[in-house]
C-alpha cells in the first residue's frame, strides 16, 4: 500500500461491455457483496504482480459466473465444480501461466468437492481462491454444505439440523490433511484487520504460483446480504459474530518456505503456441484455392446436409468425404457424427456444412439436402428438410418415393452398382459421385484427390475412385433419359 | 483539482453513480466523515457522500467496497491528476 492512490486496479476493464445493459461501469453483484470486495482485492494484486498478460481466471457456476465480465485478463468459465479440472488442463499445456480457479461454496463444497480434493491431492500448481458465504446465493438462498447448523434459508426453513442434513463441511481443514497442498487458509472479509489479511492471503497464494511452488488454497468467508436477508452492515456483524465461530479463521497449513522458488519453464500461452501444441498449421489468411461459386446452380450452393442410414454403410465416411473434398476446394466446412453405441446394425446420421461463408453452428436441424439410405432414415428425417430441398435415396433400399411433393427427388441404386463393382460397402462412393455430379458443388479430381485424407487403407482407393465414377455416370444416365 | 504539489491532506472521491448504497463504507470509516445521501443515484440507491473534510486516507472505505471503480481514495503527498478510469 506504498501507493498514494487507491484506484480501479488496471486488471478490471475500464467498462464492463461483456456485461453490457444500462449499467456497463459497476458490477452485477448485490450492494455489500464479498464477490466484489474479493475481485479487487484479487486484480490488485495481478497489477502489482505484473502477471496480467499470463493470467487465467477461471469462473464458476455461481454469482462469480461472470467474472469474465469483470477481469481483463484470460478467462474460461467452466462446468459446475470443474474449475481445477480445466485449471488443471491449462496449467499442465500452459506451466508458465498464472491460473486462478475461483470458486464459491455450492460449487467447490456440492457439486465440486472431488473435483477439488483430486486437484488439492494432485498437487497441481495452481492457486484456487474459495469463497463461502454459507448460502446458495445465485438460486435465491437455498442450502449449502456450508450452511451454519440452526441457520435459515428457503430450504432448511426452521434451521440446518445436523440429524437431517449434516454438518457444515470444512473445506480447509478437509484439504489440510491432504499430503501435496503447500498452502492452505481461512480468512474473512470483515473489519479492516480481517481484510488485511485477506489481502496478504491473496498475495501470498499467488506468489506460490509465481514461484511455481505447489497448490495453495485460500478460502474467504463472505457476507450474502440478499442470501441472508440482512443489510450489508448487518451481515458483516453476523459473520464476525457467527460464521467465524463455525469456521475458525487461520493458517491450516503452509509449507510453502521449505519449496524453493523455481520459476514455470515451459509454454506460455499464445496463439501460435496453442497451434504448435495441437499441431495445426499456420492459419490460412485466403482459402487454398478460392471457391468457384458460378459453377454450382444457386438453389446447391452452401448446403446443409444430413445423411443417414444403417451402421456400416459408410454414412460418416460419405460425410467425412464431402467435408474433406470441401476443404481441400476452399469451403468452409463442419462435420459432426451422431451414431448409436452398435458398430454395425444401429442407425448412423450424420451433419455437414459447405459454405463460402463462416459457418455459425455445424448442427443441421433443417437440410437443404438429405441423403437417406435406407427407408427408416427418409421416414425420420424427410420432415426436416426445407421446401424445394434435394433427397437422395438408395433405390436398393428405399423403393418407395418420400410422401413430400415439395422435394426434389433423386433415386440412385447405390447398393446394386457397389455390388456389381464387387464390394457393396462402396455405395456410399456412388452416392457421394451423383451427389457432386448433379448439384456441381465440387469437381471429380478434388474428391479424387481428398481421399487419401479420409481413406486408411491405401489398396481400396482405387475401388473408390471407381464407385465415385459410377456414381457420376449414374447421373449423367439418368439426366439423357 | 491541482494535485501537481503533492496533496496537503487525504481526499476520497465517490463516484455516486456507481455506488450502491451498501454502507459499508460509511459503517468501517474510522473519521466518520461518510455519510449516506438523501438523493437517489441513477439505479436508486442513496448514495455515501464524502463531507469534504476529515479523510487521513487510511483506504478502510476502498477495501470495504465492492464495487471497482465506486471509490478513489487520494492519500496525504499524492502527485498527479485526478485518477480517470
Amino acid at each position: 500500500m506504498a501507493e498514494k492512490v487507491l484506484k480501479r486496479a488496471d486488471s478490471f476493464y475500464p467498462i464492463f461491455e461483456r456485461k453490457g445493459g444500462p449499467t456497463p461501469d459497476v458490477t452485477h453483484y448485490c450492494p455489500g457483496c464479498g464477490h466484489g470486495v474479493l475481485h479487487k482485492l484479487i486484480a490488485e494484486t495481478i497489477d502489482d504482480f505484473g502477471i496480467r498478460d499470463r493470467t487465467i481466471l477461471i469462473s464458476p457456476v455461481g454469482c462469480s459466473v461472470f467474472a469474465y465480465y469483470y477481469f481483463r485478463t484470460g478467462n474460461i468459465q467452466s462446468a459446475h465444480g470443474r474449475a481445477p479440472a480445466v485449471a488443471t488442463g491449462i496449467k499442465r499445456v500452459f506451466p508458465q501461466s498464472i491460473v486462478i480457479s475461483y470458486q464459491g461454496d455450492g460449487d467447490l463444497a456440492a457439486i465440486g468437492t472431488n473435483n477439488i480434493l483430486q486437484a488439492a491431492n494432485r498437487g497441481e500448481k495452481i492457486t484456487v481462491f474459495f469463497v463461502n458465504n454459507a448460502i446458495y446465493g445465485m438460486t435465491g438462498g437455498q442450502m449449502a454444505p456450508t450452511t451454519l447448523i440452526g441457520q435459515k434459508t428457503t430450504t432448511s426453513p426452521m434451521g440446518r439440523k445436523p440429524g437431517n442434513e449434516g454438518f457444515p463441511i470444512r473445506m480447509s481443514e478437509l484439504i489440510a490433511t491432504l499430503h501435496a497442498p503447500i498452502y492452505v487458509e481461512r480468512v474473512a472479509l470483515t473489519d479492516a484487520k480481517n481484510s488485511t489479511r485477506v489481502r496478504k492471503a491473496v498475495r501470498k497464494a499467488l506468489q506460490n504460483q509465481i514461484d511455481n511452488k505447489g497448490f495453495s488454497f485460500v478460502e474467504v468467508l463472505s457476507v450474502c446480504p440478499s442470501g441472508w436477508k440482512m443489510t450489508p452492515v448487518q451481515a458483516k456483524e453476523w459473520l464476525t459474530q457467527e460464521m467465524i465461530k463455525a469456521f475458525p479463521l487461520g493458517v491450516y497449513k503452509d509449507i510453502s518456505d521449505e519449496i524453493e522458488a523455481q520459476p514455470a519453464k515451459g509454454n506460455v500461452f499464445s496463439v501460435q503456441g496453442l497451434r504448435e501444441q495441437l499441431n495445426l498449421p499456420e492459419e490460412k489468411v485466403a482459402p487454398a484455392t478460392p471457391v468457384n461459386k458460378t459453377a454450382t446452380p444457386e438453389k446447391y450452393r452452401n448446403p446443409r446436409l444430413k445423411m443417414a442410414g444403417f451402421g456400416g454403410q459408410g454414412i460418416l465416411m460419405l460425410g467425412l468425404g464431402i467435408a474433406q473434398a470441401g476443404m481441400d476446394a476452399g469451403y468452409e466446412v463442419s462435420w459432426i457424427p451422431s451414431y448409436g453405441p452398435e458398430m454395425r446394425g444401429g442407425t448412423a446420421n450424420c451433419h455437414v456444412n459447405l459454405s463460402t461463408e463462416r459457418i455459425g453452428s455445424p448442427l443441421v436441424t433443417r437440410p437443404t439436402v438429405l441423403i437417406a439410405m435406407n427407408l427408416p432414415s427418409l421416414e425420420k428425417f424427410v420432415d426436416e428438410v426445407v421446401p424445394g430441398g434435394l433427397i437422395i435415396t438408395d433405390a436398393s433400399l428405399v423403393t418407395q418415393p418420400p410422401a413430400r411433393k415439395d422435394l426434389e427427388h433423386l433415386s440412385i441404386p447405390a447398393t446394386q452398382i457397389a455390388d456389381e463393382l464387387g464390394n457393396t460397402r462402396v455405395a456410399n462412393m456412388v452416392i457421394l459421385g451423383a451427389y457432386i455430379a448433379y448439384t456441381q458443388i465440387l469437381d471429380q479430381e478434388t474428391v479424387f484427390a481428398s481421399l487419401p485424407h479420409f481413406i486408411k487403407q491405401k489398396s481400396l482407393i482405387g475401388l473408390n475412385i471407381q464407385a465415385i465414377k459410377k456414381g457420376i455416370e449414374s447421373i449423367s444416365s439418368q439426366i439423357k433419359n | 483539482m491541482d494535485l501537481e504539489k503533492g496533496l496537503e491532506s487525504a481526499r476520497v472521491v465517490i463516484r455516486e453513480d456507481e455506488c450502491k448504497g451498501c454502507g459499508l463504507c460509511i459503517n468501517i470509516c474510522p473519521e466518520k466523515v461518510l455519510f449516506e445521501q438523501k438523493h437517489l443515484n441513477r439505479m436508486g440507491y442513496h448514495p455515501a457522500g464524502y463531507l469534504g473534510t476529515g479523510c487521513i486516507g487510511c483506504g478502510f472505505c476502498f477495501y470495504q467496497c465492492p464495487e471497482p471503480g465506486a471509490i478513489t481514495v487520494y492519500k496525504k503527498g499524492y502527485v498527479g491528476e485526478e485518477v480517470e478510469r
